[in-house]
């Protein structure tokens, strides 16, 4: 048995026979023609032909996987109306050079400048200009179309595949993708995510004919290519797909679905989320909200403070997003334990109990206060909540309310429209649990981040590999403060949930139920997986 | 000549399917159209160069607008950017 390893585009599992799938790729000679004239023709008939192809390979998209994948084919045939495209190609032929070495010279040219790019979506597009001028160069040379041939449906393993490649293949006839190269930003990983086949990108595998035929495995969970498996290993796998087809269907029937256990009593799933985009991914999965947005993709990754209009359209865009559904976004959580260098952050000892989170929002309002204004301003456009992080004492709370209202008022005589918010506590500290009672009394809602919290009680630092079997995130002391936290939270009359890992715990959600917390967010694929605990209980 | 400044609010920045769009809109217009962002400038109506430009979110482009029907294709760059980016 061979063993490849690669990068999964899609969690799931497909066993049938490999197909070696190669270009018939045709190599351009560079040759001089006599009528410079007749070869533009020739070319601009070549241009026309693979206009009338694009149409109906958008046509055909659109009808297999919609709009968002078609649009596509609607590029490759605007780059082949691109002046400087048309130019560069123009420009060889003037010299007097045939029309398949000119669309090469182009297709490089472009190409290469896309691949320069410092940035991995942009890099992948060069994909693209390759893609609709190997087009234009087959019809030119008179070569037939790519396609694969054969009866059953097979793993298609490639060097690398074009957008066109892989919409033009029966999908009937495909169980999965492997490519060689290719990045997970690639059209074929963002369709075969769309087609809901698995697939593993830039294997970096020495591939070959000699593949053709024989058995092959993808595992998605793993991210990786098996060819010819024993037997025993051969069962396992099939033993493991037919669970995880059975999962999927089951999961799938419980969209639309009550989060209710049998006996009547109800929970909130929502789900966290760390970018706008995500935002689709949660509906997608059915969540009720969500339960938490970390606002950190806003500061992380780029050189200065990002700007109150920047983040209003975020927060707004997701708002906008998730309708009447309610929006939990926690405020700037960051500390010496993030690479923000603008923050001009001091190195510290001990950065999980150092300078971090609400600590600097507090010391440094005007940080505070740009997002504030930002998160009021957007909630005018939906359902939104907001929440602090690493709060420990009465105090903080109070100061936190005063700059809220403080900005509440500015936005207003501003003539700001704005909406009624909950305002919310993450309950990460031990000491936060303990004294949940008071703090109850000066917030809407409580929302216990587990991972810290585990960290904190324990004294256990997550991310030391050595301490894995001391980090008992099921620790009845956890347990205990959070069981308090609920308590003291309900009799205030407010709402209490978690947001941190162990939210999408299943062994510990009858637990919850029965402690009586009103919400748990969890990441979008695990949203259904919660209800169906949730439902069996 | 008009000109507006413009923060792009997509998560992805100017990509493929907006700047598609970009040119479509643009090609509308008899005006000279001219994004200048992230150290570079493109014509409004050449989507390679365009997408050449690699805007980010975050990043602030300005539009220059230069013709007989400029004040038209102004306001319509602004609506487009403004809904699409």
């Amino acid at each position: 048995m061979e063993k490849y390893t690669g990068k999964s585009v899609l969690k799931g599992i497909a066993i049938g026979r490999i197909y070696w799938y190669h270009k018939q790729d045709y190599q351009v000679v560079k040759t001089e023609v006599s009528d410079k004239e007749a070869e533009k023709r020739r070319f601009a008939k070549a241009v026309e032909t693979a206009q009338a192809q694009l149409t109906s390979l958008y046509e055909e998209t659109l009808a297999r996987v919609g709009e968002d994948h078609a649009m596509i084919f609607d590029i490759h045939k605007m780059m082949l109306e691109d002046d400087d495209y048309l130019e560069a190609v123009n420009e060889v032929l003037d010299e007097g050079f045939n029309a398949e070495y000119g669309v090469e010279t182009a297709q490089n040219q472009f190409a290469e400048m896309f691949a320069s790019m410092d940035d991995e979506y942009m890099k992948a597009r060069a994909a693209d200009i390759k893609d609709v001028s190997r087009r234009v160069i087959r019809i030119l040379a008179g070569v037939p179309e790519d396609g694969i041939l054969t009866d059953e449906p097979v793993i298609v393993v490639a060097d690398d595949l074009t957008p066109s490649e892989t919409v033009k293949m029966d999908k009937n006839k495909i169980l999965a993708f492997v490519t060689v190269r290719g990045s997970s930003n690639s059209h074929t990983a963002i369709l075969a995510r769309s087609m809901n086949l698995p697939a593993l990108v830039n294997t970096g595998m020495a591939a070959g004919e000699e593949l053709n035929g024989k058995v092959g495995v993808v595992d998605g969970f793993q991210g990786e290519f098996l060819v010819e498996p024993d037997q025993e290993l051969l069962d396992e796998m099939i033993h493991r797909k037919n669970q995880w087809v059975a999962d999927l269907e089951a999961l799938e029937q419980l969209k639309g679905k009550d989060n209710v256990t049998s006996d009547g009593r109800r929970i909130d799933i929502f789900a966290n989320i760390g970018k706008v985009e995500d935002a689709d991914g949660a509906l997608a999965a059915d969540a009720g909200g969500i339960g938490l947005f970390r606002s950190e993709f806003l500061y992380l990754g780029r050189e200065n403070f990002p700007t109150e209009e920047e983040q209003f359209l975020s927060y707004k865009a997701v708002l906008e997003k998730m309708g009447d559904k309610k929006v939990v976004i926690r405020t700037l959580d960051i500390g010496a334990d993030k690479k923000v260098d603008y923050f001009a952050l001091e190195e510290e000892e001990n950065p999980a109990l150092g300078y971090r989170a609400i600590r600097i929002c507090l010391d440094r309002p005007e940080i505070f206060i740009t997002q504030l204004r930002a998160l009021f301003r957007a909630s005018a456009y939906g359902r939104a909540a907001i929440m602090f992080p690493m709060v420990v004492s009465v105090a903080e709370v109070r100061r936190i309310k005063e700059i809220v209202n403080q900005v509440k008022e500015e936005l207003s005589t501003e003539g700001h429209p704005m909406k009624d918010v909950e305002l919310g506590i993450m309950i990460e500290t031990p000491a936060a649990a303990l004294i949940s009672d008071e703090l109850a009394r000066e917030v809407d809602f409580f929302s216990i981040g587990t991972n810290d919290l585990t960290q904190y009680t324990l004294a256990v630092d997550r991310q030391n590999q050595k301490l894995e079997s001391t980090c008992d995130t099921h620790h009845p002391a956890i347990l205990k403060l959070i069981e308090m936290t609920v308590k003291n939270a309900h009799k205030e009359g407010i709402w209490a949930g978690i947001c941190g890992e162990l939210a999408a715990d299943t062994d510990l959600t009858e637990t919850f139920l029965t402690m009586g917390v009103d919400e748990l967010s969890v990441s979008a694929s695990s949203v259904l997986k919660v209800r169906k605990a949730v439902r069996d209980i | 000549m008009k000109e507006f400044q413009f923060t792009i609010n997509d998560p992805v920045g100017i990509h493929a399917r907006p700047a598609g769009l970009l040119v479509k809109k643009a090609a509308q217009f008899r005006s000279q159209i001219t994004i200048n962002g992230n150290g570079k400038s493109a014509d409004a109506k050449k989507l390679i160069k365009l997408m050449g430009l690699g805007i980010k979110q975050g990043m602030e482009i300005s539009c220059q607008i230069e013709g007989e029907d400029e004040d038209t294709a102004c306001e319509a760059m602004l609506n487009f950017f403004k809904e699409n980016l």
